[in-house]
């Protein structure tokens, strides 16, 4: 005989998890029971939330689905934001919560939540076990759903009697049979075929790239193609990193943030061939324009997301891979006239940023720019959600690491959680988060989350103790009414850096930042970095 | 313009609210939603009649085919479908008037059900417009409630959904 709670950690094991983040409570005490018998790594956070984006993080990481458990109730309330962040970002996650007793649902009893309807809108599919009997069969199928297609957030509701229950045996299925989930992932040959007819005859073509690209692992096949065709990149927040930032093909990223030069270059472009992204408001302002202005051919694996946003002339569905590859094998000997090349290669150089600097403070910018630099080449920088987030979008010179942020839902907190995560997924790389004051003290509890495991985290706060993204748009808009948007002096970040038990120092001029930021990557220890940055320092240049 | 989705969805409990959810969600406005068990035990075919552009529709198929346990949708082209939808409407009668709509029933072929001393009860199976139009006939006596099931629709013919 078996618990239903040992065959939760059996089902785990036989999808590989090894490392899972979360906070225990009453209704999900058996699991709990039984994953302290296992080889499995349990990270406990200090807030459910966290164990949601360290999941996340993880995902990111390791691409394979991160798991994150919490119980019942506030417990899985809690989560939800973490998995609306997950899914608005396309990321692959099992959320598992406890539930009250199976014989008690819809009671309204101590600590019962409906999470599973809760959590409807930011799922891409969620289970509610009514048997044992099922557990296998639904881990199996929540793996391949989080996994496959367009990946997303899984939840899977345990009452407690289904953990408790014993049933005969486990045997976890091998395959998955569910009528209605079929994602297409081939690419329709036409399609591209029809693709590669209209690139040929295209004057001006670009290529913008999403998360996609990334969560499809094509990289370097998008690189290809746009070496093969010598087709100009720009990116969406979710894309960056598709291109090391310093190719010359790569133009940075676009949108209400991005950089002018690939505004520039998607204001004149004929024919944008789109991969992986969805061209939210914030990377496409008014998309009637630009149905009318260019041609579009929209490559994503997710049929809803063609034509949602942008009126489409070629929607090709399918997993980046096999459509890059098509596109590749069929695109010959083609390459840009040399008069776009020349043109993209002005916009680059006309469009450099000036950046203005404040004495007795960190010039965040340029500090980012220089960053990547000093860190091993497959760094990966976890930025935060305001003006930290587009200092690091737009300056970070990524070489062949990656940038992970929160691009679709924009919730602040997510990059210390998230790095977390990151560092546990891959345990060789360079991890550094980049987070503002605000965001900072949206997760610092996770500090002491950093020291229980031993985490090598490097934490930069740019303190300007604002919240500087709605200030600047209060300063824009707002009449500069700074309405709720100034942090005070407190706390003694350092200090409370140091009460967590983790180096700390703060400085105020780019040259001593530099200085600590040289000597800090050599420890294997977390540090907190708090540099001191002007509250009129603008995000975009 | 009006148009009508046959949705063939996995039997299971909380299907239905996925779906009605992902309409009110995504701004999506429907007249009607009737569901009803398949002559497979395990599949529910659920109707819905919707209103919105070729855009609005082109979505909400998009949409309702992410949903996991929904196994197929299908829009029914005008023309081409038979549509059909129960109501059950209760008129105030006094006894004066009860063969006038009595009449107006037969000549409609809408059933009486339940006569009461001052009500008549109706029963209209046809489409969605033949059922205003016995509305309208009897609206006049004072309608004091009307039932509907919601549309549900087949395809003429040999096409079907499964």
């Amino acid at each position: 005989m078996i618990s239903g709670a040992d065959i939760m950690v059996k089902c785990l094991q036989a999808e590989g998890v090894d490392t899972v983040f979360g906070y225990p409570g009453a209704t999900i005490c058996p699991f709990y029971d039984s994953l302290y018998d296992s080889d499995i790594k349990h990270v406990l956070v200090r807030q459910e939330q966290n164990a949601a984006h360290a999941a996340s993080g993880y995902a990111r990481a390791s691409m394979k689905p991160g798991v994150c458990i919490a119980t019942s109730g506030p417990g899985a309330t809690n989560l939800i934001t973490g998995i609306a962040t997950a899914y608005c970002d396309s990321i692959p996650m099992i959320a598992i919560t406890g539930q009250v007793k199976s014989e008690l649902l819809g009671r309204d009893v101590f600590q019962e939540a409906d999470i599973t309807g809760a959590c409807e809108p930011f799922t891409k599919h969620s289970y509610l076990v009514s048997r044992t009997e099922d557990i296998p069969r639904i881990f199996k199928e929540a793996f391949h759903i989080a996994s496959t297609g367009r990946p997303g957030p899984v939840l899977i509701d345990i009452p407690m009697d289904m953990q408790t229950n014993m049933i005969e045996s486990f045997e976890y299925p091998e395959t998955v049979k569910i009528r209605g989930y079929k994602p297409n992932t081939k690419g329709h040959t036409i399609q591209v075929k029809k693709a590669v007819e209209m690139i040929k005859k295209a004057k001006r073509p670009i290529i913008v790239s999403g998360g996609g690209v990334l969560s499809s692992g094509a990289k370097l096949k998008l690189q290809k193609f746009a070496e093969m065709t010598q087709i100009p990149v720009l990116s969406t927040m979710m894309g960056i990193g598709v291109m090391p930032s310093d190719h010359p093909l790569y133009l940075g990223m676009l949108g209400t943030h991005g950089r002018r030069c690939a505004n520039k270059a998607l204001h004149t472009t004929d024919l944008a061939i789109v991969c992986g992204a969805r061209l939210g408001d914030r990377a496409i302002a008014s998309p009637d324009q630009m149905s009318e202005r260019t041609k579009i051919i929209h490559i994503d694996i997710d049929p809803a997301e063609i034509g949602k946003n942008v009126a489409v002339d070629i929607p090709i569905v399918g997993d980046m891979n096999n459509v890059l590859r098509g596109l590749i094998e069929n695109i010959g000997d083609f390459k840009i006239n040399d008069e776009w090349d020349e043109r993209v290669k002005d916009l680059k150089a006309h469009y450099q940023n000036k950046i203005s600097t404040f004495e007795g403070f960190v010039e965040p910018r340029t500090l980012i720019g220089k960053l990547s630099s000093m860190l091993k080449r497959k760094a990966i920088l976890c930025a935060d959600v305001g003006q930290n987030q587009i200092w690091c979008a737009n300056n970070f010179r990524i070489r062949e690491g990656r940038f992970f942020t929160t691009g679709g839902m924009g919730t602040m907190g997510y990059s210390i959680p998230a790095a977390i995560g990151a560092k546990l997924g891959l345990k060789k790389r360079d991890v550094v988060v980049v987070c503002g004051d605000g965001s900072f003290q949206m997760s610092l509890n996770e500090l002491s989350t950093i020291v229980q495991n031993d985490l090598n985290i490097k934490i930069i706060v740019m303190r300007n103790y604002r919240l500087g993204m709605v200030r600047e748009l209060q300063d824009n808009m707002y009449n500069k009414r700074h309405s709720a948007t100034i942090l005070n002096e407190a706390p003694d970040i350092v200090a409370l850096a140091k009460a967590y038990g983790i180096d700390s120092v703060e400085v105020s001029s780019n040259e001593d930042a530099e200085k600590y930021i040289g000597k800090i990557v050599e420890s294997d220890k977390p540090f907190v970095l708090v540099c001191k940055v002007h509250p009129d320092t603008p995000s975009i240049m | 313009m009006k148009y009508t989705l046959s949705v063939l969805v996995e039997n299971q409990a909380g299907v239905l609210s996925k779906i009605s959810g992902l309409f009110s969600r995504r701004g999506f406005n429907i007249d009607s939603l009737a569901v009803g068990v398949t002559s497979d035990p395990t599949v529910s075919r659920i109707t819905i009649v919707a209103n919105g552009d070729e855009y609005v529709v082109e979505q909400l198929e998009k949409q309702l085919n992410k949903l996991i346990p929904v196994i197929k949708v299908k829009r029914l082209i005008d023309g081409e479908f038979i549509s059909r939808e129960l109501c059950l409407i209760k008129v105030h009668s006094p006894a004066a008037k009860r063969f006038e709509i009595i009449k107006i029933a037969e000549l409609m072929g809408a059933k009486v059900d339940d006569v009461g001393t001052n009500t008549i009860t109706l029963e209209y199976c046809n489409t969605t417009d033949k059922i205003a139009t016995l509305t309208d006939l009897v609206r006049p006596y004072g309608i004091r409630e009307i039932v509907r099931t919601g549309t549900i629709a087949i395809d003429k013919g040999k096409t079907t959904v499964n």
